[in-house]
This record gives structure tokens, sequence and C-alpha cells, in this order.
């Protein structure tokens, strides 16, 4: 209930919050993920190459 | 002409094109949504009946229609690596289904925030968040049958199919929703008067292309990876700056 | 000559899947008895109130049917699939397309046809109506083929994986869900005294768009699975 009364009170926070703030984590997540997958992809990629150099 | 296309239609070269692309993307997209944000919270007034509750439109709206548009774009680059047996079009569709579920999430998500200040509940099973809601079901099924198939060949061309049959099935899936809905008396969103005002129609569409070009951006960082990851054994690869360190 | 030839083959393909089925009647079974334990978990989840069972009925009912379809699925192809016999029917100059509607067709027969017979009696536990029984039969005789050949689509792409049932029905349920809509809509609109030929048409509309173009997309599935 005093969720209710807290939002109606102060509805830009809740918008912020909740909504925007949420979009941008969600936004900043995924470009983290991205960023990291291709750090191990190329790690990856470097040891197939060191293997295969020193074969 | 022609021939530059075929040319970024390979790995090799597109590795390269998207590279350099991607910091313009990213930062467009940053700056049209700063823009946005400014014109929906500053600029566009308060709603005669809805308050400030509905600022939340501003990323509600472009990310449901964003994550219909790259369900589409994303089942066309499918089609096309099916029919065409192009792997870059099927790795370009692999990078986009993650963007396109999170923007159906987020989509999900801010719609049931909105629902909470206007009908009291988190919920509401209105034709459009139902729809979003299969959407996203549909996207989860792309990825999970994608990651589930070893050999990346049968893995393209098996997602690429469910996304065919998807994409028919969403018209559908739509129409009867929505006459589900109608049937059940659900709410609609209604604005004071038949129109919006035009900052908000400005902000809302600032933001459509903000989201896109992030999309963009995105598909384009997530595409480089898989492409190193399935062409790794390659010379051209092997030869790469990042890669030789 | 031709269409005759098709047309046996249709009869020959449904005579054999019916029999190796009857040699395992256990599978047949458990189909039946998932869809009526599934029923009868609904009333001690929610209460033996009648009023409101009867209002849950059909969405219980048709829900359970989807649920008992995906379930039985996952045999569409796999027998086949590990004696090999699944590769012989692709390099048969016949047209797979017409093997896979056979396949359809008698694993319909065999799944989805017990379901639609058992729905009236366990109808009878939420006191549903004559009329209310007689639609939902109807509706269920329209949807369950299309449930049946949607759900081929998905089990000839998730042929041979581990986690195949689940991710079966992860892929299938959204596109089933108009069915479900129109099948459940027909049942609450008898019981409001509303027509139900729109909603059953488009059963019918959505059961002959299912037979023309699942048997060869999921043709097509199977070649892309089998390669």
């Amino acid at each position: 209930m005093s969720l209710d009364i807290w939002m109606r009170e102060n509805p830009l926070t809740y918008i912020w919050l909740g909504s925007y703030a949420v979009a941008f984590l969600i936004f900043a997540i995924e470009v983290a993920m991205v960023r990291h997958k291709r750090k191990i992809t190329l790690q990856q990629v470097r040891l197939l190459r060191n293997v295969g150099d020193d074969e | 002409m022609a021939i530059n296309w075929f040319k970024y239609s390979a790995p090799t070269t597109f590795y390269g094109l998207a590279g350099k692309l991607i910091p313009w993307f990213a930062t467009s997209s940053v700056i049209l949504a700063a823009i946005a944000l400014y014109i929906g919270f500053y600029v566009a007034p308060t709603d005669a009946i809805q308050g400030e509750f509905y600022r939340i439109i501003f990323i509600h709206v472009p990310a449901s229609i964003l994550s219909m548009f790259l369900y589409l774009i994303m089942a066309g680059y499918a089609a096309l690596g099916l029919i065409f047996k192009t792997r870059l079009s099927s790795m370009m569709a692999t990078a986009i289904a993650p963007t396109g579920a999170l923007f159906a999430f987020i989509s999900l998500w801010t719609g049931a925030l909105w629902g909470k200040p206007m009908w009291g509940a988190w919920w509401m099973w209105d034709a459009r968040l139902t729809s979003e809601l299969i959407l996203l079901f549909l996207y989860l099924g792309f990825i999970a049958l994608h990651a589930s198939i070893d050999d990346p060949r049968r893995a393209d061309r098996a997602a690429a199919l469910l996304a065919i049959v998807g994409s028919v099935n969403v018209p559908i899936i739509y129409f009867s929703v929505k006459w589900w809905n109608t049937l059940h008396q659900g709410s609609t969103i209604k604005f004071s008067g038949t129109s919006m005002h035009v900052a908000m129609q400005q902000a809302m569409f600032t933001m459509l292309v903000a989201c896109w070009l992030y999309a963009i951006a995105v598909a384009l960082m997530r595409v480089r990876s898989i492409i190193l990851e399935r062409e790794r054994n390659t010379t051209w690869i092997s030869e790469l700056p990042e890669v030789k360190l | 000559m031709k269409r005759s030839s098709l047309l046996d083959l249709l009869v020959l393909v449904i005579r054999r899947d019916l029999v190796l089925a009857m040699r395992r009647r256990a599978d047949v079974l458990t189909t039946l008895i998932f869809f009526v334990m599934v029923v009868s978990l609904f009333p001690l989840g929610v209460g033996p109130e009648m009023a409101m069972l009867r209002k849950m009925a059909a969405g219980v009912l048709w829900v359970a049917a989807l649920l008992s379809s995906m379930l039985s699925l996952g045999r569409l192809f796999s027998a086949d699939y590990l004696d090999g016999t699944l590769e012989q029917m692709m390099l048969a100059p016949q047209s797979l397309s017409m093997l896979v509607l056979g396949k359809m067709v008698a694993h319909w027969m065999v799944s989805g046809l017990p379901l639609v017979l058992m729905a009236p009696v366990l109808g009878l536990q939420f006191d549903m109506s004559v009329e209310a029984l007689g639609v939902l039969i109807l509706g269920l005789l329209l949807g369950s083929p299309v449930l049946s050949m949607i759900g081929a689509i998905g089990a000839a792409l998730t042929l041979g994986l581990r986690g195949g049932g689940v991710l079966l029905s992860l892929l299938v349920l959204p596109l089933t869900i108009p069915v479900l809509i129109f099948g459940t809509g027909a049942v609450e609109a008898i019981s409001s005294g509303l027509e139900i030929t729109s909603h059953l048409s488009f059963l019918g509309a959505l059961l002959l768009l299912a037979l023309v173009f699942t048997p060869w997309v999921t043709a097509q599935a199977l070649r892309i699975s089998m390669e």
C-alpha cells in the first residue's frame, strides 16, 4: 500500500528508477556482455594460433 | 557499385567494415537518446489524464516497435542465409536475436510499470502486452534452438526455418490475441484528446531512432565476435592485429 | 495415375505407423493418462468450487490437450530416425511431404483422437453443459490435428537433440496459441449464448492452412536436421 502512495507522490522518481534506469542498465549489461564475449573469443583464437605455431 | 556490395558480404571484409562503423552508430545513438530524454522530460507537457506517468512511453513504445522490427530483420537475414547459403547472413541473424529479445523484455517491463499507476496492477492481459510476451517466447525459442545444435550449419538453417515459421505466425497470433482481448473487455491506454502533443511525438521518434542505432551498433559488435569464433581456423583471422597482439 | 499412387503412399504410411504404434500401446496410453492427470490437478490446485471450475473448464482442457500433444510429439520421428528408416524415406523417390503427412495423420489418430474422445468425460467433472461439451469436442476435433502438424515441424527441427522434449515445447507452444484462443473462445461463446460459427470457421481455416503448408515445411526441416 505504501508503494502506491509513494508512487503517486513521486511520479518522476518512479519513472526514472523503474523504467529508464532499468532500460539503461540492461543496455549497459548487454554491451558489457558483448565486449566480454569478444575478449574471450580473442583469447581462444590466440591460443589456437599459438598451438598452431608450436607445431 | 554492385561488386562493392558483394565484397562486403564476405565475413573477411565485413569484419573490418563493421569495426569502423560501430563507433559512429554508438555515439549518434547516445546523442539522440540524450536529446529525446530532454524533449521528453523538459519540453513535453504534463498529460491531463495520466499526469507524469505517461513519460514511460518514450522508452516503452520505441522498445516495442524495435522488438517487432528486429524480429522481422532477423528472420529476413535468416531466410537469406537459408536460401542463398551466405554465411554472413546467418551470423547477422544470430547476432540480432539477443538484442531483439532484450528490447521485448524492456517493452514488457516498462509496460508493466506503466500499467501499475494506470490500472493498479503490475500486469494487464491487453493485446499488445500479451503479443509482446509471445514475441519474447519466439525470440527465446530461436536462441534456444540455435544454442542446442552443435553443428553451426545445421543450427543456422534450423533456426532460420523456425524464424520464418514464426514470422508467418506473428500476424495470426497478433490477430487472435487482439480478438481474445476485446472479447474479455481488456483495457487500452488512452491519452487526453485524440492526438499527441508535438513534443511527445518528437521525443518518441527521436528515441526510436536512438534505439535503432544502438541495436545496429550492438549487433555489429556481436557479429564480429561470431565471425572471430566461426572463422578461427583461417589465416586471415590469425593475421588480425588484435589477435597477433 | 500419379494421383492414386500418392494416395496409396499416404495410406501405406498411415497403416505402417498405426501398426507400429499398436505394438507400443504403452506410449499411447501414457499420453492419455497424462492428459487425465493434468486436468485433475487443476481442481486440486484451485479448489472444488463448481462455479469457478465451470468457467475454467474449457481453458484447462485445452491447455492439457496442448501439453499432452507436446509430450507425444517426440515420438513422431525418433523411432524411424534411430533405426535408419527416416534416411531411407528421404532417399526414396516418393514425395517426402506425402510421407510426412501420413506420419502426421497416424500420429494424430493415435495421440490426438483419444484426447478428443476423453475430453467430454473430463468435461463432466467440471460440470460443463451438453452444448459446451459439444463445442469443445468440435473445437478439439478441428484443433488437435493442427497441434500435431505444427508440432511435427518442431519435432523435425529438434531431431536427435539433447533436451529435445522441453525444447520442442518451447518452440511449438507459442505457435499453437491461436488454436487455443479460438478453441476456448468457442466454448465460452456457446456458454454465453453467442454464435460459434466464426470461432469454428477460424479453426477450420487454421486446419486447412496447416494441411497445405506444414507437410512441406516439416519435410524441409527434416532435410536440415538430417544433413
